[in-house]
């Protein structure tokens, strides 16, 4: 399979990838790992007029403590993430999750960064970065702008990144470590699959009572699900299986997932179910 | 689209090509550089019989344009043996049994070459994933670990070889 005819380019710095999209229109789009975007080239699901590749931009990539927080280049690769010290030791999660996606070789191309910005809602990032609380720096014609996991995704293949801006970081604050615990638990049927039904949870526990809690789901609604509803029954209570089933409960109840080889929708929502609950006993068993 | 001018290093000899952009590596290695030994499969990137290496890094080929790999080193499986003598992963493979049709196995190679540099002594835990991009449908995959295994063995002998010289 060969995809459609179109202009390349690989910019050097991100402002004359800024100036490529503003040249090229509508016909511009950007080429990250490539992993969604190629196959859907091939198929005629996207037929973009001018490639942008960004993989040549140094600015783009590479994980750093700044401030108080850790900035993730957006252009940083799965198995980066999977290899960064500073990751393993400060937010433990996206190293665990990265091992879950796809396959050696895919995860040498993939991109956090392509990741997010696709907005598939089979993707894994999508629910990892809200669970983790993160923020998105967008970078466009009209300068930078902030954007929370959780106001970024606004259905499937739909988010709130403009046409003319590029994903550029990934900012996330530290665990602390004498508290936090998290865990992703992804139900699949092979290598390389997307989720049947995937869950991020974020615990903080003192003195025995929860004080925080954040979870998102991954493929089972158009886009990741920020379980609030269930991570609120969580907090302000020691975890007990009640609660702990209180939260499964309200993390079902928000599922809407379509109807697939992966299963129906009874059966992932209750995986989406299943692996919420394994993911808080997860995190809680992390939590020191 | 115009063609644009493309610098690579295929294993070992320099090559300068005008490519469309929409060139998929694969195409460009298998039918521009006749180097068929890179397969295509399932062309979507879930079976990894096209993996080559490019730059140190295991790549699906299927999934990557000649364009991208402009100033990069690439090898295939083409580069393995030296003068005719076969690389420790390919002589592994045969005596082990790691093929049966020899499809899967161009990518299998290139992939096991790759990740016993990266993991000189790894664990059976370590090599199932470190080759899980790659789909074999003949050997049930065991000999195919078991010839990871004694590639990983033959390979640290050469290296005590060599030190030792």
């Amino acid at each position: 399979m060969i995809p459609p005819s179109f202009g390349y380019s690989a910019p050097r710095t991100l402002p004359e990838a800024l100036q490529l999209m503003v040249q090229h229109g509508d016909a511009a789009k950007i080429l990250a790992g490539g992993h969604s975007l190629l196959p859907m080239m091939k198929l005629r699901f996207a037929e973009p007029g001018h490639l942008i590749d960004i993989n040549r931009i140094p600015e783009l990539k590479g994980i750093r403590e700044e401030n108080g927080l850790i900035k993730i280049g957006a252009m940083t690769t799965e198995n980066e993430l999977i290899d960064s010290v500073l990751l393993q030791q400060k937010v433990p999660l996206l190293p665990e999750a990265a091992r879950l996606i796809a396959d050696p070789q895919v995860r040498n191309r993939g991109t956090i960064g392509g990741d997010i910005a696709h907005g598939d809602p089979g993707n894994d990032h999508p629910a990892i970065s809200i669970a983790l609380d993160a923020t998105f720096i967008l970078t466009g014609p009209r300068g930078q702008r902030n954007v929370a996991a959780a106001n970024f995704f606004l259905g499937t293949y739909m988010t709130d990144m403009q046409s003319d801006e590029i994903l550029t970081s990934i900012h996330v604050k530290p665990f602390s470590t004498n508290k936090t615990g998290s865990a992703y638990c992804k139900l699949k049927r092979k290598t390389g699959d997307f989720a049947t039904a995937g869950a991020a949870v974020v615990l903080e526990i003192s003195a025995g009572v929860v004080s925080l809690a954040r979870i998102a789901l991954t493929n089972v609604a158009p886009t990741a699900l920020n379980a609030k509803a269930a991570a609120a029954a969580l907090v302000g209570k020691p975890l007990t299986d009640a609660s702990i089933k209180a939260a499964v409960d309200a993390a079902m109840a928000i599922c809407d997932p379509a109807e697939d080889l992966r299963g129906d929708i009874e059966y992932k929502t209750a995986m989406a179910g299943e692996m919420t609950k394994r993911a808080i006993r997860l995190a809680a068993s992390r939590c020191k | 689209m115009s063609k644009q001018i493309v610098t690579m290093t295929i294993n070992g000899k320099k090559v300068e090509k005008a490519v469309e952009p929409r060139t998929l590596l694969i195409h460009f290695l298998r039918e521009e550089m006749v180097l068929t030994g890179a397969h295509i499969g399932c062309e979507t990137s879930h079976c990894g019989a096209c993996t080559v290496d490019v730059d140190g890094k295991s790549i699906k080929s299927c999934t990557h344009l000649a364009v991208q790999c402009d100033g990069s080193e690439v090898l295939t499986v083409e580069g393995l043996a030296d003068k005719g003598v076969l690389h420790a992963v390919q002589e592994a493979f045969y005596q082990e049994h790691g093929l049966q049709c020899g499809f899967c196995t161009p990518g299998m190679l290139v992939r096991a070459y790759r990740f016993l540099q990266d993991t000189p002594d790894p664990t059976e835990e370590q090599i199932r994933m470190g080759m899980a991009g790659n789909l074999c449908r003949c050997t049930g995959y065991q000999n195919i670990v078991k010839a990871v295994q004694s590639a990983a063995k033959k390979l640290k002998a050469q290296t005590k070889e060599s030190v030792a010289a």
